[in-house]
């Protein structure tokens, strides 16, 4: 043993953290005023789904994380050197059934976030389309560029770069690619989770908007250099908006046709909103035919399916 | 001509924007200042028999702290670097560092922090406690464990190379995903001295995994069977036979990207056949189990210190050990819960899910044993077991946030947000290092001969805790608001520039936690005989480590323990210590290979990254070279008699009576206030006495 003795009392420094640790959720809590807190502020079904799977698995967890941190610290401050009159037993005599209480605890707690979680992947599956009053879903084709989003309507031949317009209370069904650009992940907070857009293959993702608004997308996976830029802007409106606004789109003269399609591959930081009256009807298949070999048989597959 | 020579080297690669050319300055004059005063102290010999080439586990476990130490610090300036460029880049500011730049930068950051330091912290720890607590000599290798330890030097001069010349590291992240680490999206260098510096370091890892396991299993002192091996060992072992799993992956899997960028191959290509995914599950492989080879041995250690200062046996021993296997075995089958976003089928991913459930029942047994231990023990709060007591809170809310990350609809929300961000480093700073720091603090006594001071530690401790949540709580937050990771600048109208502000000034606690560290290790120094340490077993231990003297002789034990228990020498204290009969030891000879054959190692890589064809024909022959020359050697050993060791041994003892002799018992271990004092007092004394002169 050494010299050494622990002269002052734990308290003062746990009076401290737990000062502390109010100070910083208040600062927090003062800071989050009349902020978006994205995650918490669905506004999607998919979101929503989302949310309350996270909400319900957090407090099925805490139940067993608080109590186990309470027992160690209340521990950690009946046994501590100074408080005498504490037991003492310097063997551990672990009995038969306090080790399987240690291993089966944890197994229950296991099993159950298990059941929660098995359900909800089926359910909440990316390609799955959503029941949303028996309208059909609408299709958009989503390639990742370097730096940008480009949004292809096929049933309304228009085409869009970093905006896209979406009916509320209606399926979008996101068909996710890329090109020329390396793996990028789709993601609109309010209006639900990512997945990767990829090269020469077709991941999809349906997301539903349930409120009109302005929601803010981006990639959420390095892709180069302007990989924080590659943003773009959900707008949701009403059908009759959106009609109405495909209307409009049809109006105005810009076509993406090959060349203006080239010009969009070649890398651009922070690039603007773009609207086209019409896009050339093969240029996603083709985008896609671009990556044969062994992603060919997928592509095929894929358009069999349409 | 100049191309076969040099390869692509011209002048363009020489330092000439701000951040290379301070960085070049900084490590040109650091080794300039390192030489003249290795040469003003005539101490060249010296570094070179008794540390460079030495085989001695303890020295090269020395060395290891050392080198992680100064990667501590650098990695910690890339983490102030990429935190000071999040808080000032709002709107229309791009911060002081460009897109390109910030992402070198925190690839270099999660590079040098998982790879350069929380391994060699973790091996340094191993290589100097495992053969004491086991109660062996040596390792099964000698000549592998300073190999390893100099590629491991090779892979970290190599990823500092760029400062000199490419002028740019990977930007890529620091697994440098594909394909946008393929020639295509990364035409520079810096993806090459990604690929070189884990090579090299990776295969160093490979062969000291090996030499550790094969230590562990053979060379135990007699009686000591694996169940009776203490916790740390085990954790250790279970650590080393997931590296050996897994580094060959790594190993494959790089050379295959540099297939990739030199052959114009396509294995993660876009085009050509290629696929990305490949890569990324392959790194994955590798990369999830990567992070629990750091934990495992942490976990020991925290074994072993609440049971040291709980007073108590470890409760449960079985289910600890199993509990350690269990997250071995099960970390080897976690991997694609890193990519549930790639669109794998529910049923891939709910599997993956429930793997990483199943990963957290060991786990929760590990917690259960520390709480059974310390019940009814008499817990001391020195600060190695402060150290359990942050790493308890901090671990947890790592935990909580990696089982919501576990389930796949959720991840799909917090996936490559700064949330994940919190997580991981929850767990790598709240479980690893908060383990290293643990462990080092328990074990300082027994490496250095006297203990660090307790009071700056405890505020070390405290700066660490309060600047770890500051710095990460908010991005928890920050991950829920929908920010994601590596951006390099983002709108005001998010409101999340007061959270990244909020994260720096956590940060720089941090590193005002990091800088009292250091001030506790001079300060101690400065105390070094009150602190001193004359039993060899500061904290009434368990294990054999601490029947040898502190520091133990090269040759570890006189004798080699007799073991009939666990917490062997708790049991042989209580039993009595008997005096010990000498006997011859043989020990191996220091050698020099190892250093020739990284330096050799280190030039294919530096050839295969300016494209030198000669240089990595000429390094490949050499290292060959090198390698049968050793194999050839057979005078690897020498023999100190029985008379020799006697005689060692009254010297220590003489040596360890007279620094008891001049402990000044009363004296408080210094505060911070006496340290400045002290400190200043020095270096007025210098300058007033010219003590200069004399060095």
């Amino acid at each position: 043993m050494t010299q050494h003795k622990n002269k002052r009392s734990g308290t003062r420094p746990v009076l401290l953290l737990v000062a502390g640790l109010a100070g910083l959720g208040t600062t927090i809590l003062m800071l989050l005023a009349g902020v978006d807190v994205r995650l918490l502020n669905p506004k999607g079904v998919i979101a929503d789904q989302q949310l309350w799977l996270m909400l319900f698995s957090f407090f099925l967890i805490m139940t067993i994380a608080v109590p186990t941190l309470f027992v160690l610290y209340s521990f950690a401050w009946k046994y501590r050197e100074s408080n005498t009159n504490a037991p003492y037993d310097p063997v551990s005599r672990t009995g038969k059934f306090s080790v399987a209480t240690m291993w089966v605890l944890p197994t229950i707690f296991m099993i159950l976030l298990a059941l929660v979680m098995w359900p909800a992947t089926q359910r909440l599956e990316p390609k799955k389309t959503i029941a949303a009053d028996g309208k059909p879903p609408l299709t958009v084709q989503v390639v990742a560029m370097r730096w940008k989003w480009l949004f292809i309507y096929p049933e309304q031949n228009i085409a869009t770069v970093n905006y896209v317009h979406i009916p509320v209370d209606r399926s979008i069904q996101f068909e996710l690619t890329a090109d020329e650009v390396s793996m990028s992940s789709f993601w609109v907070p309010h209006l639900g989770g990512q997945l990767y857009a990829m090269t020469g293959h077709v991941n999809t993702l349906n997301l539903v908007a349930s409120e009109p608004g302005q929601y803010p997308g981006s990639t959420a996976e390095i892709n180069g250099a302007g990989f924080a830029g590659m943003k773009f802007t959900v707008q949701a409106s009403s059908t009759e908006d959106f009609n109405r606004w495909v209307q409009d789109m049809k109006t105005s003269s810009d076509m993406l046709d090959a060349s203006e399609y080239n010009k969009l591959l070649k890398p651009s930081e922070n690039h603007p909103k773009v609207l086209y009256s019409a896009a050339d009807p093969g240029l996603y298949s083709k985008l896609l035919m671009k990556y044969t070999g062994s992603q060919k048989h997928k592509i095929e597959h894929h358009e069999a399916g349409h | 001509m100049k191309e076969l020579l040099l390869g692509k080297l011209d002048g363009q690669a020489l330092p000439h924007e701000w951040f290379t050319i301070l960085g070049s300055i900084t490590f040109i004059l650091a080794t300039i200042a390192t030489i003249i005063l290795i040469t003003r102290l005539k101490r060249w010999k010296w570094l070179w028999n008794e540390w460079l080439t030495s085989v001695d586990p303890k020295k090269i476990g020395i060395m290891y702290f050392i080198v992680g130490g100064f990667m501590l610090v650098r990695g910690g300036i890339d983490a102030i670097m990429i935190w000071l460029q999040q808080a000032i880049s709002v709107d229309g500011s791009q911060g002081y560092l460009s897109a390109d730049h910030f992402q070198q930068v925190f690839t270099a950051h999660g590079n040098i922090m998982v790879f350069f330091v929380a391994m060699a912290f973790i091996f340094g720890l191993i290589n100097y406690i495992v053969p004491l607590q086991i109660g062996a000599r040596d390792l099964a290798s000698p000549f592998l464990n300073t190999l390893g330890f100099w590629l491991y030097v090779g892979g970290v001069v190599m990823v500092n190379m760029f400062f000199l010349l490419g002028g740019e590291y990977a930007a890529t992240g620091w697994l440098a995903v594909a394909p946008l680490s393929g020639k295509e999206f990364s035409p520079g260098v810096g993806v090459d001295y990604w690929i070189w510096s884990l090579q090299i370091s990776g295969v160093g890892t490979t062969l000291a995994a090996i030499n550790f396991i094969m230590t562990i299993l053979k060379m135990r002192a007699p009686g000591m069977t694996l169940w009776k091996m203490p916790l740390f060992t085990w954790g250790s072992l279970c650590s080393m036979l997931m590296a050996v799993t897994v580094f060959p992956l790594l190993t494959a899997t790089l050379f295959l990207m540099f297939f990739d960028r030199y052959l114009g191959m396509h294995f993660f290509t876009t085009s050509g056949g290629g696929n990305p995914m490949m890569y990324t599950n392959l790194i994955w492989m590798w990369g999830h189990p990567e992070v629990y080879i750091l934990m495992l041995p942490a976990f020991g250690a925290f074994s072993e210190i609440v049971s040291t200062f709980s007073r108590k046996s470890i409760a449960s021993y079985t289910s600890n050990v199993l509990g350690m296997i269990g997250v071995s075995v099960f970390a080897l089958s976690v991997w694609l819960h890193h990519f549930f976003t790639m669109g794998a089928s529910a049923n891939v991913n709910a599997f993956f899910g429930v793997m990483t459930m199943v990963i957290a029942i060991p786990t929760a047994v590990l917690f259960f044993s520390w709480i059974a231990t310390m019940y009814k023990g008499r817990i001391r709060y020195d600060t190695p077991m402060l150290w359990f007591l942050g790493f308890v809170a901090i671990f947890t809310i790592g935990g909580i946030a990696g089982l919501l990350l576990a389930i796949p609809p959720v991840d799909f929300q917090l996936h490559n947000s700064l949330f994940l961000v919190a997580h991981f480093h929850s767990n790598v700073i709240g479980g690893v290092l908060f383990g290293i720091f643990a462990g080092l603090a328990y074990w300082f006594p027994k490496i250095s001969g006297y203990r660090l001071n307790e009071r700056i530690g405890r505020y070390a401790f405290w700066s660490w805790i309060v600047g770890f949540l500051m710095a990460f709580v908010p991005m928890y937050i920050l991950g829920l608001m929908g920010a994601t990771r590596r951006l390099d600048h983002y709108d005001s109208s998010t409101g999340w520039q007061p959270f990244y502000v909020m994260s720096l000034m956590g940060g720089i606690i941090i590193m005002v936690g990091v800088a009292l560290q250091l001030v506790q290790i001079v300060a101690s120094f400065m105390q070094k005989r009150r602190l001193h340490d004359s039993t060899g077993d500061p904290w009434n231990g368990r294990t054999l480590e601490w029947a040898v003297t502190s520091p133990p002789p090269s040759y570890n034990f006189t004798v080699i323990p007799e073991v009939s228990s666990r917490d062997a020498f708790w049991k042989m204290k209580q039993h009595g210590l008997r005096r010990p009969v000498y006997e011859d030891i043989r020990m191996p000879r220091n050698t020099g290979s190892g250093i020739y054959i990284s330096i050799f190692a280190f030039l294919v890589g530096f050839g295969f990254v300016w494209e030198i064809i000669w240089l990595v024909v000429v390094s490949l022959i050499a290292i060959i070279g090198f390698v049968i020359a050793r194999t050839f050697d057979e005078d690897i050993e020498y023999t100190l008699t029985a008379a020799e060791v006697e005689k060692l041994e009254l010297a220590r003892e003489k040596k360890n009576h007279a620094h008891y002799a001049h402990g000044r018992v009363d004296a408080e271990d210094m505060g911070l206030r006496e340290f400045v004092v002290t400190v200043i007092k020095w270096v007025l004394d210098v300058i007033k006495n010219r003590r200069w002169r004399t060095w």
